[in-house]
């Protein structure tokens, strides 16, 4: 039976994971290679390195990074953050990424995904979707709006069917992450989930406001997500990746175990 | 050091599963020149991406090559498209023939009940009537990580006999999760993002016949 994946996320900036709440108030949380061979020991099932670097010269520390990082990983290894072209995302994938994640870049030009699919393979792009509710609407998740530049600016896009374009462009997976929830540990947004990967074919990932294993357990099931994603749950020791499977498997989530 | 030689037949990259046989202590050549495939002493076809790539395979003279080492006895493992190439040909790209070496076609998971593409990990069954060099060592049940939207049936045989389905996974429908025949392998799933059940994979190909 194909199993739900935990992905570990390290948010990375300068070549060092840092974490934040609600996209600010970055703390430093270690060393990207270290932190992702040790979320692979304890049973992450894939690893995926978001440069949140703003400025344009620490492009190329991200790529040694990257390097670094893939050297002694076996398991799916993803990146994404600032890749603009087609080009800069052969170099991530020459220097050891499996697969690259895009956001700002696809929703300016959107054959930015069919560009990559087309060189890499579907299967190695993954489209980020940083959403918020509409709260002003009377349909508040199946309005839900596309964000970008690290959720600072608005793009005026529905959720959904930004996701139904980027499946028919060739991506292999949607990376949602719901802006309100993200940061809060108070859960995933499994609405938002569920209507997402309800539209499309291809696997959600679902990702922002996980705390406890309860959570994770609601987003596969009322939330219909076939991987799910937390960062600072795991860096401050408050689960590690088996733990959280252990708990997973009680509740009947088919996880990968032993891993 | 056991030297592989690894085709790029530019279909994806080649990063991870290079940097894995490295990790293994193999001695790796990447080409994409038949008549260094005609020198190799053991050969891995990796693939992500497209079926209708391996044209490229006929373009460079690489297929005959390939065929004339797999006679010698060359051990060879081909992953994913890789694998599938190792059949009549594919519902993916109807025109561009496969290897021929197995008998039967790729067919596209059917969609509806779940999603396609099978990506994640999921469990291997290996067949323990007819136990397997690539499998040795390897429990009932363990997990590899898989992303692909075509499979191969359990029905894929050599020359009309023998079925050559060396493990199974369910998805769907039960597919091939791997082809063992001789000295020619393949594998659905990727063992170079398989953790350690991935990497004892591709130890024992790389062990094997040594």
């Amino acid at each position: 039976m194909l199993t739900k994946r935990i992905i570990a996320c390290l948010d990375v900036r300068n070549g060092r994971v840092v974490k934040g709440v609600q996209f600010v108030d970055l703390v430093d949380a270690g060393d990207p290679a270290e932190l992702a061979r040790r979320h692979a020991a304890a049973g992450a099932d894939e690893i995926v390195l978001l440069d949140i670097t703003a400025t344009h010269e620490g492009r190329g520390t991200l790529l040694d990074t990257v390097r670094r990082t893939a050297r002694e990983l076996f398991i799916p290894f993803t990146v994404g953050g600032g890749i603009r072209s087609a080009d800069e995302a052969a170099a991530v994938f020459d220097a050891g990424a499996d697969k690259v994640s895009v956001n700002s870049a696809a929703i300016a030009d959107p054959t930015l995904i069919d560009a990559i699919g087309r060189s890499f393979g579907a299967q190695a792009v993954i489209v980020a979707i940083d959403a918020r509710r509409a709260q002003e609407s009377a349909d508040p998740v199946g309005d839900a709006e596309v964000f970008v530049s690290g959720g600072r600016t608005r793009t005026g896009r529905q959720v959904i069917e930004w996701a139904r374009e980027a499946e028919a462009r060739g991506a292999g997976e949607i990376l949602l992450t719901s802006m309100d929830a993200d940061g809060t540990r108070a859960g995933f947004d499994c609405e938002l989930t569920a209507r997402v990967s309800e539209a499309v074919e291809i696997p959600v990932i679902a990702s922002g406001g996980a705390g406890t294993a309860d959570h994770f357990a609601q987003v596969f099931q009322a939330g219909k997500a076939h991987a799910a994603l937390a960062a600072s749950i795991f860096h401050f020791g408050i689960a590690d990746v088996r733990a959280l499977k252990q708990e997973l498997a009680l509740r009947g989530v088919p996880v990968r175990l032993p891993c | 050091m056991i030297p592989v030689t690894v085709i790029d037949y530019k279909a994806g990259n080649l990063t991870s599963v290079v940097k894995a046989l490295r990790y293994l202590d193999a001695e790796v050549t990447v080409t994409d020149r038949p008549e260094d495939v005609r020198a190799a002493s053991r050969v891995i076809l990796p693939g992500v991406g497209h079926f209708a790539a391996t044209r490229r395979l006929d373009e460079t003279g690489i297929t005959p090559a390939l065929r004339e080492a797999i006679a010698r006895g060359v051990p060879f493992l081909g992953i994913c498209v890789g694998m599938q190439w190792l059949l009549t040909g594919s519902r993916e790209a109807p025109e561009q023939p496969g290897l021929g070496h197995f008998q039967g076609w790729c067919e596209r998971f059917p969609e509806g009940s779940e999603k396609v593409p099978h990506v994640g990990w999921d469990h291997i069954m290996t067949r323990t009537s007819s136990p397997t060099r690539l499998f040795a060592g390897v429990e009932q049940n363990e997990f590899v990580y898989y992303s692909h939207s075509y499979y191969v049936p359990t029905s894929s045989c050599r020359n009309g006999t023998g079925q050559v389905v060396a493990a199974d996974t369910d998805y769907i429908t039960p597919f091939a999760a791997a082809l063992e025949h001789e000295n020619v392998m393949g594998v659905q799933f990727h063992p170079e993002k398989s953790s350690a059940t991935g990497l004892r994979i591709l130890r024992n190909f790389l062990e094997f016949g040594c």
